[in-house]
């Protein structure tokens, strides 16, 4: 996956991005899920003006309504209002993919370019990475969060410090396989400074993977999200997202399944797109992949 | 719920030709329930958790106990008291046994009370005026005071929340804070050790040797005859599993049964759901008088003016037929039932008088670090209703969830809110154990070794000490009435309202006994 | 080979030293203390303090830490907080139920998903494949709790052709194991599966272009041999691959199978032991599980000259 085919490098990142979204290039279904994603984006990003209630707003005495024509998906175990928290739920949820991506990318492709790059480092931090990788995820994810109590940056950093090592993973074969390239091999002889070369050498190599990577990263951290909540080791109620919604709907699955299946339908189609998309980025940015797949 | 039905009567219908094909073997009788938490303290000494008493209901005995009207009976042992109050005799019946084979002693009985008198707040308060407490001989055991205790054999015998459990002195010789390790009393049940398994079940034998009182059982009193071979305890985290199970068959109670989810059982007449007990529960906020902003009674007279109890117990408890409005700290419907201060809870608040009272007091906007458990079934509607009662008001809420072990952590520190203390959070109560002054609790006023939030209260004390040496019925009304007055003033408490969370049996299950402690002696479970 | 095994085998250890060292400060640095929930409800200054003598609480992190393992290499976890039960039999009494659970998941999925993803190679590009696809990236994208509950409602609540919750072991017969686990391994099986039919089709595609498997075609070996014999063969690496790294998806999956079907297993035992702090169980539960990756990957590594000759070290 991550030998880049050097014909397809040649061509900007930009331009091989754009060819994914036309549907002549790849097919209908990145193409939908793009159409997908920017309706959930949409919803989410103007919650406040499609919230038909305040999402916070609570009416103890209203509770478990079914829906109405004054509360469209019906109303929760505070009788606060279903789609209004959904929406804004979608919110939150979605900054918290994004968040968790951008700072394991952030961290992986660091530790990742040190690895590659300094052969003494590399032996412990990919053992420490082989460690990382040996704890199941949600097993240090709960335990992060449980630890270090539900706040939403407890939640990013319990998301993401699971993903860190397969970034590292990827940032560093790619590395390693620059770093025989003549043009890095040349800097190295000219002496260019360490910083230089990862930098300005190494770093726009692991882009295009970093790229697809990023996205399945938001994707699963929305699902992880979701399963902690589930778990009971989520962000506070107090702020709504997919999951703890969710979560909260449980124990009234079998009187109003709503509370789980909408939320639950807005993340599916949300996290699938997100998937299809990195599929599609996947196969427009590494066109070996894209020979043997699609 | 027809298919539901169906199922059952076809489970009924393959029971009844087993039974005819095995010839009316006698087959064991089981009964499964999903209790209100999971056991895993064993120790009834060490903890105040429900379950851990549940547990000790099964395996151990007490020397008296309540009846079904509260009066005090003897269980273990007739008692009697001098006339002058001051010294107690307990003579132990014939034919008690521990489960190790070992006859009950007057030195056990010596043990177990000492151990459960360094920790329970009752018993703490008997053991400041004991003068002596000693065995006389194998039967006989005489405790005397140096002062006069009004409420001596209601303490002795009360059912909650730790009750005097008598356990062989080997084991009740365990320091009162380290955790016994072993599970031996002389109680209608045995504990299965083998098939404990913390976080999944427990499990209980009918002890074949235990002789029951002859009078008919009432309350926690009278003849514990049990009528089945096994009791298991299963434990279900999600309640939704638990409806399932009840109604597959699976499990034969439920014995907190969520009132939002009691609609999926109706028109199932295999199933009957009913309060278990008169009396259930009062929910509760409790302040801490350590840190601003709630050491300022002003302001603490401002959150009490700001809560409503119907919008809380409503979230808590669902439908107005299982929670009652009630400003009674010692219980609506009881003997000390007074309402006084607490006009404002009990209709809709007033947020108005909150807000002029918060200016008065110069409540600069100190954040009030509120306490929220986000897995306690019971426990974590009430901040959340809450802090929106307090925002309304004036208040800067920070509500801050958490575990139900991290807030038992944290509620032990007595640290300013930033770090890592608390302002406020909330508890339930079984109303017998906060029936009267000297029970509950939230009264005591004894600084830092009073309970969680620390209120130094000298008044409160002397009206306590008031309350203890009343000699008549109304003597002891007359002082309950002042404490309730003066708790409201100083807000010792805010309370939020009784609610009682019924159980959902299978019909197989019959003559289980009313009382708020379950308890499975009595019950019978007939063939489908 | 033989030097190669071995030399596979050292290098599981400095791995497991730094989980132990990962496991150890996890629970040691960040805030909650042991003593207190040991100590119970209304436990003074004093009864904490010696508590945490006791525990060791006080002594420098590398003592704690050299006492530790040191128990642990002797087989003694510690025993649990919360109820005082050892560790080692808390867990020991909840294997069986994951471990039949994980097995029964791994042959649903491993049967449904090898000739899905087999066909779908086969038909590259044909509504078949299509539709495999489709299947596989939607069963990374629902979260596995829904996948339970809507399993649940339909089946044993709705149909009530299954009990809705509990364990059977395997003793107690095939009929009750099966009756009570069929819907919690479906339900587990949904995200291995598209794992496993999304890695058979891609290692398929690969093969089938191979040189020997048109020479086969071309010599009229029959179309079910090639496929099933032949090129699966060859794709034996990547899936097996695939099936190792997919434990730790299986991890995730069974804390969340067994909360919603009621399953005594070490997924439950976790959640329960992370949300009470029971610090010695969730350490022996991470070291454990973390034991068992590493063991299954290191097997699958090794495994590999078998179903491949070509690989030689």
């Amino acid at each position: 996956m991550t030998n880049i085919d050097r014909s397809a490098a040649d061509k900007p990142l930009a331009l091989r991005l754009l060819s994914m979204v036309s549907p002549a290039q790849t097919g209908l279904a990145p193409f939908i899920a793009a159409i997908m994603l920017l309706a959930v984006i949409l919803l989410t990003i103007f919650s406040p003006q499609i919230a038909t209630h305040d999402p916070l707003a609570m009416d103890p005495l209203m509770r478990l309504k079914p829906p109405s024509e004054a509360h469209l998906l019906g109303t929760d175990g505070y009788g606060r209002d279903l789609f209004s928290r959904m929406i804004l739920g979608g919110r939150i949820s979605l900054l918290i993919g994004i968040c968790a991506a951008v700072v394991a990318l952030g961290l992986g492709v660091l530790i990742g370019l040190v690895a590659g790059y300094f052969r003494l480092a590399d032996a412990i931090i990919m053992r420490a990475m082989d460690a990382l990788m040996a704890m199941p995820s949600i097993l240090i994810a709960i335990g992060l969060v449980a630890l270090n109590g539900p706040s939403i940056g407890s939640v990013i950093m319990a998301i993401t410090i699971p993903e860190v090592p397969r970034v590292v993973r990827l940032v560093r074969s790619v590395v390693l396989t620059a770093r025989e390239e003549p043009y890095v091999e040349a800097a190295m002889a000219l002496g260019s400074s360490t910083p230089k070369i990862l930098f300005q050498h190494l770093l726009p190599n692991t882009m295009a993977p970093m790229i697809v990577q990023g996205t399945y990263i938001i994707a699963s951290a929305i699902l992880t999200e979701a399963l902690l909540s589930f778990l009971g080791a989520g962000i506070s109620t107090e702020i709504p997202t997919w999951g703890n919604i969710m979560a909260e709907g449980r124990q009234y699955f079998r009187i109003n399944p709503g509370i789980i299946l909408w939320p639950g339908l807005l993340l599916t189609i949300c996290v699938l797109s997100i998937n299809l998309i990195g599929d599609a980025a996947r196969d427009a940015l590494d066109p070996r992949m894209k020979k043997r797949q699609a | 719920m027809t298919h539901s039905k169906t199922l059952s009567m076809k489970a009924g219908l393959f029971a009844s030709v087993f039974a005819l094909a095995a010839g009316g073997a006698l087959a064991e009788t089981t009964v499964t329930a999903v209790m209100h938490s999971d056991l895993r303290v064993l120790d009834p000494v060490i903890t105040t958790a429900h379950i851990t008493r549940d547990h000790a209901y099964m395996i151990y005995d007490v020397l008296v106990a309540e009846d079904e009207t509260g009066k005090i009976q003897p269980q273990m042992a007739d008692v009697t008291a001098s006339d002058d109050g001051l010294t107690y005799t307990f003579t132990l019946r014939d034919g008690l046994k521990f489960h190790d084979g070992a006859p009950v002693t007057g030195a056990d009985v010596v043990a177990s009370l000492q151990r459960w008198g360094k920790r329970d707040t009752g018993g703490q308060m008997i053991m400041d005026v004991t003068a002596s407490l000693e065995a006389k001989d194998d039967k006989t055991v005489v405790w005397a005071l140096s002062a006069p205790f009004g409420p001596f054999l209601e303490t002795v015998g009360k059912q909650s929340a730790l009750p005097p459990f008598i356990m062989p002195a080997r084991i009740a010789q365990t320091p009162a804070d380290q955790a016994i390790q072993e599970h031996i009393g002389s109680g209608p049940f045995k504990f299965v050790t083998e098939e404990f398994q913390p976080g999944v079940g427990a499990t209980y034998v009918k002890n074949e040797e235990y002789v029951p009182r002859s009078e008919p059982a009432s309350g926690y009193a009278g003849g514990k005859v049990v009528n089945v071979d096994k009791v298991r305890w299963l434990t279900m985290p999600d309640s939704q599993t638990a409806v399932n199970a009840l109604q597959s068959g699976d499990i034969d109670l439920i014995e907190s049964m969520p009132v939002d989810l009691i609609p999926l059982l109706e028109g199932d007449d295999t199933v009957a759901v009913e309060k278990r007990a008169a009396f259930g529960f009062q929910t509760m906020g409790r302040m801490n008088f350590k840190h601003p902003p709630f050491d300022n009674p002003k302001i603490r007279q401002a959150a009490l003016l700001a809560m409503s109890q119907e919008p809380v117990l409503a979230a808590l408890t669902a439908s107005p037929e299982y929670y009652q409005v009630c400003g009674a700290i010692f219980g609506c419907g009881t003997r000390l039932e007074s309402t006084t201060g607490t006009e404002t809870l009990t209709a809709a608040g007033n947020p108005e008088a909150a807000k002029k009272l918060l200016e008065e007091a110069g409540y600069d906007g100190t954040p009030v670090v509120l306490m929220q458990p986000t897995e306690a079934p019971t426990l974590k509607a009430q901040p959340v209703v809450a802090a929106q009662q307090l925002r309304a008001a004036g208040f800067n809420v920070d509500m801050q969830p958490m575990d139900w072990q991290t807030l038992v952590t944290r509620r032990a520190s007595m640290e300013a809110p930033a770090n890592g203390g608390w302002n406020m959070f909330f508890t339930n109560w079984q109303m017998s154990e906060v029936a009267n002054p000297v029970i509950s609790v939230m009264l005591n006023g004894r600084g830092d070794t009073a309970w969680f939030g620390w209120p130094d209260d000298p008044k409160i004390e002397e009206l306590r000490k008031e309350f203890i040496a009343a000699a008549t019925p109304e003597a002891q009304k007359a002082a309950a009435d002042k404490i309730q007055a003066h708790a409201m003033e100083t807000v010792s408490y805010v309370p939020l309202g009784e609610y009682n969370f019924p159980q959902a049996r299978r019909t197989v299950l019959t003559d289980m006994a009313p009382t708020p402690v379950p308890v499975f002696w009595g019950l019978k479970k007939s063939e489908e | 080979m033989l030097s190669y095994i071995f030399k596979r085998v050292l290098s599981v250890v400095p791995v497991l030293f730094l989980v132990s060292v990962f496991v150890f400060l996890m629970l040691r640095l960040t805030p909650g203390d042991p003593a207190a929930i040991l100590a119970g409800d209304n436990a003074t200054p004093e009864t904490l303090q010696r508590i945490r003598d006791a525990m060791g609480l006080n002594e420098p992190l590398l003592t704690q830490y050299v006492k530790w393992i040191a128990g642990i290499l002797r087989g003694d976890f510690g025993t649990s907080l919360i109820s005082g039960v050892e560790v080692l039999d808390l867990v020991a009494k909840r294997v069986g139920p994951s471990i039949s659970l994980a097995v029964l998941t791994i042959i649903i999925a491993v049967l449904v998903a090898i000739p899905m993803g087999v066909i779908a190679a086969w038909k590259h590009r044909s509504w078949v494949d299509y539709l495999v696809m489709s299947f596989s990236v939607l069963g990374f994208s629902v979260p596995v709790f829904l996948v339970g509950y809507v399993l649940l409602l339909v089946f044993s609540v709705k149909l009530g052709w299954l009990p809705p919750q509990g364990f059977k072991p395997l003793s107690a017969g095939i009929a009750p194991f099966l009756e009570r686990a069929i819907l919690p391994a479906l339900t587990l099986a949904s995200i291995y599966i598209a794992l496993i039919a999304r890695m058979t089709r891609a290692a398929m595609l690969d093969v089938l272009n191979e040189d020997y498997i048109r020479t086969a075609r071309a010599k009229g070996v029959g179309e079910r041999r090639i496929l099933f014999v032949h090129a699966l063969k060859n794709a034996a690496v990547p899936i097996a691959t695939i099936v190792g790294a997919g434990f730790a998806l299986l991890i995730s999956g069974v804390v969340v199978t067994e909360t919603i079907f009621n399953i005594p297993g070490i997924g439950r035992l976790t959640v329960d032991a992370v949300l009470a702090r029971d610090y010695p169980v969730i350490q022996a539960l991470i070291l454990l599980t973390a034991s068992v990756y590493v063991a299954i990957n290191l097997l699958i590594d090794l495994s590999y000259s078998l179903f491949d000759p070509r690989i030689r070290y």
